[in-house]
């Protein structure tokens, strides 16, 4: 009688064997703290928060560079943030003499918010880059900090309207 | 890469994210549930006339089923994470659910009857090869070579269990795949809880379809006289089935006409342009309204073997079609017009890339090679069976 079976229980315990691997992977991999509070770990949550900032936030920015505020002040960018252009520069604003932020390339960072797109707010100031600019990095005509150009008749020295 | 856009597009619809490998996702799906119930037609159903091709049915049902998951895999990257969905299973993730229902479908299911209908041959063949072959039929015996006429009989209800388990199981794993689509709300190309039915029709035909070409491709390589009444019988089961699908379907679009809800005009518009060629002419019109015809014309004229046998080939890859075609305009059609009504995408495919044409058809070749070595290991077909055809025969060579 069990003879005739002794193949199902063989395969029957070959299950079992792979259901019991399974659960003690389970039980090895699965991180304590899993679930605790939703569907991933819960010590994510105070390991990201132990991280480095990386953003300084512009009032720290404006505290040294008062120069580039006055500029703002003058143009449209007033609203923009300082890292939403020069991206985390909190390592920066911790040591200005060793650590200096990198160059930015406008014809990248300016599309980015300036490209034409039919979804955007008809008011907001868009461009089709490659027809506008040819190209051209933005801050050849543009200056970075206060965008707006004035008309050639207010023409003032090379000083102003062009960096 | 610019994308060609027509109306107006938000950003985040003009580049498609379901690419041509979520396409083959639910057509691979298909082809199992379709060739398991083809399969289990002749178990629970005892239709001895499709006997032949119960074995291949089951074989390519795993053959397809081990390359399901690999267009996900593919899409999403990753693959090493796959397992974490085991591990940490996500109950309100649909998506995420869909692995226990392949694993419960592969594991308690598929390998459970395919190794209970092969053990005898697995036992005798773990006695009479030699070498490593030998070696792998006897770790598939599990070291029981008990093979007595109790245990097989055993062994036989147990199958019939299993298949009778299976029946929903196979209806579950593409009906599944239908309900991710169909409850995908914000999506009016998708949702329809008629999607998951619509489906699991589709599915029988493409999978009765695909075994049946199976069926007569095999049995030539073999040099072998292709069973007609089992071919009939095949075809007529394809028949009956593909009007079902088809009404289905036709249903489906009275209703959406009918209602006219507020996508309708834009849906409507994009059947009419962009789908036009894959909806319209190769789903509608090659892939449905063609092969239902010819094989209605089977059904009803009685012609000669030869010609039936043609006329099935022909119907039977021109489904084939048809389905993949209406999973491309499912998948892709979905994601051409824009949640605003106003404005349509084109999907551009590229080519030797992750998600490009190229792994699309490695993937729908891959199949084959699976079922070459399935075939290899676990022939479908009794060996010292029908006479060989050829000899006295001159009529083979027919398709
Ligand atoms: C503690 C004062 C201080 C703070 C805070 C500070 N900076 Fe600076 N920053 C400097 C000094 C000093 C320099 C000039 C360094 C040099 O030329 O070596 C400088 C230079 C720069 C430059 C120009 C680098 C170049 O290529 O000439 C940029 C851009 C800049 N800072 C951005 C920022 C931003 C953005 C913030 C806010 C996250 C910020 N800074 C906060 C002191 C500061
Ligand atoms: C609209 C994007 C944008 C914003 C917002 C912006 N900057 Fe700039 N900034 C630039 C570009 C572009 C340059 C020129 C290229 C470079 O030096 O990397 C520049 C140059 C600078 C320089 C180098 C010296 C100079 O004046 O040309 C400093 C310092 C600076 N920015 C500080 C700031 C500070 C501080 C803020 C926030 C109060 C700020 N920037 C906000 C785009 C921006
Ligand atoms: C983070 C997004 C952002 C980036 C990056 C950015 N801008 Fe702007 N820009 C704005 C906003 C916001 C306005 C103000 C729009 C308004 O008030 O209607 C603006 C306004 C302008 C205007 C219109 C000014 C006027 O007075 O009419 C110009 C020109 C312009 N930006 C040029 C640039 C250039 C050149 C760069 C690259 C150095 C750049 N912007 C980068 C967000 C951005
Ligand atoms: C060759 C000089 C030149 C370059 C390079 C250039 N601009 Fe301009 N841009 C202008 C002038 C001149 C105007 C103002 C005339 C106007 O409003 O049509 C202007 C206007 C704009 C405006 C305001 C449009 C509006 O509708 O108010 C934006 C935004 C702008 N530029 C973005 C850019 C960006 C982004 C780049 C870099 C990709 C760039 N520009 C490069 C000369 C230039």
């Amino acid at each position: 009688m069990f003879k005739d079976i002794e193949h199902l229980v063989r395969l029957a315990a070959v299950m079992a064997i792979a259901l019991i691997a399974f659960a003690t992977m389970r039980a090895l991999v699965v991180p304590r703290s899993f679930g605790e509070y939703g569907h991933y770990r819960g010590d994510a949550i105070a390991e990201i928060a132990a991280r480095p900032v990386a953003f300084a936030g512009h009032d720290v920015c404006e505290a040294c560079h008062i120069d580039v505020v006055e500029q703002k002040k003058q143009g449209k960018h007033v609203v923009v943030p300082c890292e939403a252009c020069h991206g985390a520069q909190a390592k920066h604003a911790d040591d200005p003499a060793s650590v200096k932020p990198a160059k930015l390339d406008t014809a990248v960072v300016c599309a980015r918010c300036h490209e034409a797109n039919s979804a955007k707010p008809k008011g907001f100031p868009q461009v089709a880059t490659a027809d506008h600019a040819g190209g051209l990095a933005c801050d050849i005509c543009h200056q970075p900090h206060r965008p707006k150009i004035e008309t050639p008749a207010a023409t003032k020295p090379a000083t102003e309207g062009k960096k | 890469m610019q994308i060609p856009v027509e109306g107006f597009m938000y950003p985040n619809e003009v580049e498609l994210q379901w690419s041509i490998l979520i396409v083959l996702y639910p057509f691979i799906t298909g082809l199992v549930a379709g060739a398991f119930i083809l399969a289990s037609l002749e178990r629970v159903f005892r239709v001895e006339a499709v006997k032949p091709t119960y074995r291949l049915a089951l074989l390519t049902a795993l053959a397809f089923l081990l390359v399901a998951p690999l267009p996900l895999q593919l899409h999403l990257g990753h693959p090493e994470r796959s397992l974490e969905m085991y591990l940490t299973p996500h109950r309100s993730s649909a998506m995420a659910m869909f692995g226990f229902v392949y694993l419960w479908y592969l594991m308690a299911v598929l390998l459970l009857e395919i190794w209970l209908d092969y053990r005898r041959d697995i036992v005798v063949k773990s006695q009479t090869t030699t070498g490593v072959t030998r070696l792998i039929y006897r770790v598939l015996t599990l070291g029981s070579s008990n093979i007595s006429e109790r245990s097989l009989h055993i062994d036989e209800r147990l199958g019939y269990f299993i298949t009778v388990i299976g029946i929903p199981s196979a209806f579950l794993l593409h009906g599944y795949v239908g309900f991710i689509f169909g409850s995908v709300k914000a999506n009016p190309w998708w949702s329809s809880p008629l999607m998951p039915i619509v489906f699991i029709f589709s599915a029988m035909v493409s999978g009765i379809a695909v075994v049946m070409l199976l069926y007569m491709i095999s049995t030539r390589l073999r040099r072998r006289e292709i069973d007609i009444c089992c071919l009939d019988k095949i075809a007529q089961y394809l028949f009956y089935i593909f009007v079902i699908d088809f009404s289905l379907e036709m249903l489906d679009l009275l209703q959406r006409i009918y209602e006219a809800d507020e996508s309708f005009r834009s849906l409507d518009f994009m059947v009419h342009t962009r789908l036009w060629t894959s909806q319209v002419i190769v789903q509608i019109v090659c892939g449905t309204v063609t092969p239902i015809v010819l094989l209605g014309l089977t059904q009803i004229l009685s012609l000669t073997d030869t010609v039936r046998k043609r006329i099935y080939a022909l119907a039977g890859c021109l489904t084939v079609i048809g389905i993949f075609a209406m999973r491309w305009n499912v998948v892709i059609g979905g994601q051409l017009f824009s949640k605003s009504f106003l404005g349509y995408t084109t999907y551009k495919m590229a080519f030797a890339t992750r998600e490009g044409l190229l792994t699309a058809i490695t993937l729908l070749i891959l199949p084959f090679i699976f079922l070459l070595v399935l075939v290899k290991l676990l022939p479908p077909w009794p060996d010292a069976g029908p006479v060989p055809a050829s000899g006295a025969s001159p009529a083979h060579g027919t398709s």
